[in-house]
C-alpha cells in the first residue's frame, strides 16, 4: 500500500450507530379498513357475480390487509353499459361549468382525507409514508384540481378545433403509484366529458377502492366512474369490451404490446406509459454533490418503483471516481425499512413477485462481472425488501444496463466524449426519460434536442407536475398524460 | 484531535466545484423532515448544549457581564440533573482574561473573536496584533473573519494569505475562520471561501459573525459541510464547523445535527469538530429537556437570562 492509498483509507466516514432516530412511526389508528371491499359499479358497491375475492397484504409485513372483488367478464360489461347509459344520459348533457365543479369537490375530499389516503397507500405498497405524504397524495390531488380547470374551457385549450368527448375510456393503471396514476387516468378523461372504467393493480387495490368511497361522497352521478378490482383478465376484458372508446395503460412494455395488439383493427384510441431505462448523465462541470442526490433521487425514489426512473447512470470519467464514491457514501446514510416510520428513505418492495424479479437481475450483474456495492443496512426481517444497490463495471451490452428492473439498482457507465453518451443514451429500446447534470446551459440545450426521451430533467430528477405531460419514445409507450397533452388524449380534435 | 496546517501545495480556488442552490434546498428540506422524538431528542438536545459557544458580542460587554455567562456557562440550570457544560464562551478580546479567570479549570474553552471583528476592515498589522492580544491572555480558540472586500474582489491569494499568517500566530489555540456568508451573496462563494481557508489552516469553518443577516441558513451550513468532507476525502485532515447566528430553536439546532450525521457522519458529532455560536439557543435548549421530563413547558422566566 503506497502511502497515499493510506491516506485515503483513514479518511473515511462513519455513518452506523451513533446518535440516531428514536423510531417515529405514523399512526394509523384513524384508518378503518373494511374486511372486503366490493366493485364500484354504476353508483353503487356490489358483489362480483363470481362471488370471487382476493386477498390484499403489506409488503413490509406481509400480513393481509383485506379482500378484494376479482371482477370477471360479466362484471366489465355491466360496468361499461353503466360507464355508456351515464355518458349518453347525464354526463354529456351536463354543462361543463358543473362537470368541473364535481372534479373540484373530488379534489377537496381527497385533500380532506390526505391523510388516510397516505396511510392506506403505504400499507399496500410497501412505498414510505414521507412519499406518500409529501408526493403522492398531494400530487394526485393537484390532478384532479389542475384538470378541473380546464373542464369549461376546453375550446380555449384548443384554439379554432372543434373538440369532443370520447364516450367510455377503459383505464387500467400499475401497482407503483396507485392513487396517483388513478387521478392521472380520472382527471382528464372527466374533465374532457367522458366516461370511466378503471381497474387498479392485484397488489395495490386499496386507494382505488377509497377513491371509490370519495367519488361516491361527492355525488358524482351514477356510472360517470366505475372501478373495478382483479387481475390481468379482467384488464383484457376492459380492453377487448366492444363498447369502449378509448383505453389508457400504464405498465409494462409486455403487456403493453399485447393491448396494442388487441386494440388493432378497432375504433378504440390507445395511450400507452410504459416501461423506462432512463440515462442520468453527470458531466464533469456538474455540482457534484447535487448531482449525487439527483442520482440516488432518481434512482431509489420508490425503491426504484418508477417507470421514468435514473437507473442508468453515465458519469464522465474524469469524476467518475469522486461520484462513484460519494454516492457509497450516501448509499450508508439511507434509511431502509419499516415504510410507516417517517424516517424511512426506502421503505419495502411491493410484492414477493417483484422482489424475485430484482433478486435475479442482482444475480444476472453479477454473473456478468459487474461489481457490486450495497449499503450496510440491516434489513427486517420480515417483509419484501432488498438493500440499494449499485453496479460499476457495467457494460452497454450487460443486460442489466438493457432490461428494465424496477428496483432499487443503478448501473454506472462511464464516458469521454458528448457524443460518445448521446449515443449510448439513446442506445435503448426504451425512450421515456433522462437526467442531464452540468453548469453548462448551452450543453443542456443541446443535449435535450438530442437525446430521445419523453421527459428529459436538468439539473433534477423525477419532478411531475399536473401542467407538464409526461410520456415516451420507442418502447415506452405513445401518448401523454398531464397538461394541455394529457387532455387531448380524452379528446376528438377536429378542424 | 488532528490539527490543519497551512498547505503548501493548494489548488486553483478559482475551481472550486460549483453548488446548485435549488438542489441545496431540497437536501436541507429533506433534513428537516427528520422526525425526532422521545430518547433520540434528549440525546440530542443535550449534545447541543455541550456544542454551544455561549456568546457575548457587544460594545456594551463588561467583565460583570462576562463574569455571569461564565457562570452559565457552568451552571446552564442547576434544577436539571445530568447537564453537560456549553463548549466554550465566545468574546471579545478584551475580555479574554476575564472569561479565563471566572473559567477556571472547568474545561471550558475560551474563544476570542479577532482581526477587526466584525467587519475585518483594518491593517494587517493591526489584525495580527489583535489575535496576539487575544492568545497572550490565554484564548484557546481565535474565530477571526475574513477581508470580504478583497474576497469578492477576487483577490483569493491575499485572503489566503492572511489567514495563513492569523493561523501562525495562533500558536496553539484552534482557529475559526468566520466568511459572514451574509456578504458573499451566493453557494459558490461559500464553497469556494470554504477552500481557501481549509487549505490555508482553519480548524473549524464559521458562517457568520452574528451582525448580518442571513448568517447560518442550512443552506449554507450544508455547502460548508460538503467542503470538509471533500477536503477530509483528499487530505485525510478534519476541519470543524461552526453555523453561528440564527440559530435560537431547539428544531433548527436539532436539524442542524442530522444534517451534520448524514453529511460527516458520526465522528463529527462532539463539540471538537461541531460548534453552534448561539446566545438566546441555550434556553430554548433547556425549556425543551424540561419539557420531555415533565411534559409541561415552563415559563420562561423559570430559565436564566444572562
Amino acid at each position: 500500500m503506497t502511502k497515499k492509498d493510506k491516506h485515503k483509507e483513514k479518511a473515511a466516514f462513519d455513518f452506523n450507530g451513533g446518535w440516531d432516530y428514536s423510531p417515529s412511526p405514523e399512526s394509523i389508528s384513524h384508518v378503518k379498513l373494511k374486511e372486503r371491499y366490493d366493485l364500484y359499479i354504476d353508483g353503487k358497491f356490489v358483489a362480483p357475480n363470481s362471488g370471487k375475492y382476493f386477498q390484499t397484504t403489506n409488503p413490509a409485513t406481509e400480513k393481509v390487509l383485506a379482500e378484494v372483488a376479482h371482477a370477471d367478464e360479466s362484471d366489465v360489461d355491466k360496468a361499461v353499459k353503466a360507464a355508456r347509459k351515464a355518458y349518453e344520459n347525464v354526463w354529456s348533457k351536463l354543462s361543463a361549468k358543473e362537470r368541473g365543479k364535481y372534479i373540484y369537490r373530488i379534489a377537496r375530499l381527497m385533500q380532506e382525507k390526505a391523510r388516510e389516503l397516505a396511510v392506506v397507500e403505504t400499507l399496500d405498497a410497501g412505498k414510505t409514508i414521507r412519499e406518500s405524504r409529501d408526493v403522492d397524495v398531494p400530487l394526485a390531488c393537484n390532478h384532479f384540481f389542475y384538470y378541473a380547470g380546464w373542464a369549461d374551457k376546453l375550446e380555449y385549450a384548443f384554439p379554432n378545433r372543434a373538440v369532443s368527448a370520447l364516450g367510455v375510456a377503459g383505464q387500467i393503471i400499475p401497482w407503483n403509484f396507485p392513487l396517483l396514476m388513478a387521478a392521472w387516468k380520472i382527471a382528464p378523461a372527466l374533465a374532457a366529458g367522458n366516461t370511466v372504467v378503471l381497474k387498479p393493480a392485484e397488489t395495490t387495490p386499496l386507494t382505488a377502492m377509497l377513491l371509490a368511497e370519495i367519488i361516491h361522497e361527492s355525488g358524482l352521478p351514477a356510472g360517470v366512474v366505475n372501478i373495478l378490482t382483479g387481475y390481468g383478465d379482467t384488464g383484457a376484458a376492459i380492453v377487448n369490451h366492444p363498447d369502449i372508446n378509448k383505453i389508457a395503460f400504464t405498465g409494462s412494455t409486455n403487456v403493453g404490446k399485447i393491448i396494442q395488439k388487441a386494440v388493432a383493427g378497432t375504433r378504440k384510441k390507445l395511450t400507452l406509459e410504459l416501461g423506462g431505462k432512463s440515462a442520468n448523465i453527470v458531466f464533469e462541470d456538474a455540482p457534484i454533490d447535487q448531482a449525487v442526490e439527483g442520482i440516488v433521487n432518481g434512482i431509489f425514489f420508490n425503491q426504484g418503483h418508477v417507470c421514468c426512473a435514473g437507473s442508468r447512470l453515465f458519469v464522465q470519467e474524469s469524476v467518475a471516481e469522486e461520484v462513484i464514491q460519494k454516492l457509497k457514501d450516501r448509499l450508508d446514510t439511507l434509511y431502509v425499512g419499516d415504510p410507516l416510520d417517517k424516517n424511512t428513505d426506502i421503505g419495502a418492495i411491493n410484492s414477493k413477485e417483484q422482489l424475485e424479479t430484482i433478486r435475479k437481475y442482482i444475480q444476472i450483474g453479477k454473473d456478468e462481472g459487474a461489481s457490486m456495492y450495497e449499503s450496510s443496512c440491516e434489513l427486517p426481517k420480515k417483509g419484501y425488501f432488498v438493500r440499494p444497490t449499485l453496479f460499476t463495471d457495467v457494460a452497454q451490452s450487460s443486460r442489466i444496463s438493457q432490461e428494465e428492473i424496477f428496483g432499487p439498482v443503478l448501473t454506472i457507465q462511464t464516458f469521454r466524449t458528448i457524443d460518445e453518451v448521446i449515443q449510448k443514451a439513446n442506445n435503448s429500446p426504451y425512450g421515456l426519460a433522462a437526467g442531464v447534470w452540468t453548469d453548462k446551459g448551452s450543453r443542456i440545450f443541446n443535449l435535450t434536442s438530442k437525446l430521445r426521451a419523453g421527459v428529459i430533467w436538468a439539473n433534477t430528477y423525477n419532478k411531475f407536475d399536473p401542467t407538464s405531460p409526461f410520456g415516451g419514445y420507442k418502447e415506452s409507450g405513445f401518448g401523454r398524460e398531464g397538461g394541455l397533452q394529457g387532455l387531448g388524449a380524452y379528446l376528438k380534435i377536429e378542424r | 484531535m488532528n490539527r490543519n496546517k497551512t498547505f503548501k501545495n493548494i489548488p486553483d480556488f478559482k475551481l472550486s466545484p460549483t453548488v446548485d442552490k435549488v438542489g441545496v434546498e431540497e437536501r436541507v428540506a429533506r433534513f428537516q423532515t427528520r422526525s425526532i422524538k422521545n430518547e433520540s431528542k434528549v440525546q440530542g438536545l443535550k449534545m447541543v448544549l455541550s456544542m454551544i459557544d455561549l456568546t457575548t458580542l457587544e460594545g456594551k460587554d463588561t467583565p460583570g457581564k462576562v463574569r455571569q455567562l461564565c457562570y452559565k456557562a457552568q451552571h446552564l440550570h442547576n434544577m436539571q440533573e445530568g447537564l453537560p457544560t456549553v463548549a466554550a464562551i465566545c468574546v471579545y478580546p478584551t475580555m479574554v482574561a476575564e472569561a479565563k479567570k471566572a473559567l477556571g479549570n472547568s474545561g471550558i474553552r475560551v474563544a476570542s473573536v479577532s482581526t477587526a471583528f466584525p467587519s475585518g476592515q483594518s491593517t494587517m498589522e493591526i489584525k495580527l496584533l489583535d489575535t496576539q492580544f487575544a492568545v497572550d491572555n490565554g484564548a484557546d480558540e481565535i474565530d477571526m473573519v475574513i477581508s470580504r472586500g478583497k474576497f469578492l474582489a477576487g483577490e483569493y491569494n491575499f485572503v489566503f494569505d492572511e489567514i495563513a499568517a492569523i493561523k501562525e500566530v495562533c500558536g496553539k489555540a484552534r482557529l475559526k475562520v468566520i466568511f459572514e456568508t451574509g456578504e458573499l451573496a451566493s453557494l459558490d462563494q461559500v464553497r469556494r471561501a470554504s477552500d481557501i481557508a481549509m487549505y490555508a489552516g482553519a480548524d473549524f469553518i464559521k458562517t457568520s459573525t452574528g451582525k448580518i443577516q442571513p448568517a447560518a441558513t442550512m443552506q449554507v451550513t450544508y455547502t460548508m459541510l460538503c467542503a470538509i468532507k471533500d477536503f477530509y476525502r483528499k487530505t485525510g485532515v478534519k476541519v470543524g464547523m461552526k453555523p453561528a447566528g440564527g440559530i435560537s430553536s431547539s428544531k433548527l439546532a436539532l436539524h442542524n445535527l442530522v444534517m451534520v450525521k448524514e453529511t460527516l457522519g458520526n465522528d463529527w458529532l462532539n463539540n471538537d469538530w461541531f460548534r453552534f455560536g448561539a446566545s438566546s439557543l441555550a434556553n430554548d435548549v433547556l425549556m425543551q429537556l424540561v419539557k420531555q421530563e415533565t411534559g409541561h413547558y415552563q415559563s420562561a422566566d423559570y430559565f436564566s437570562i444572562d
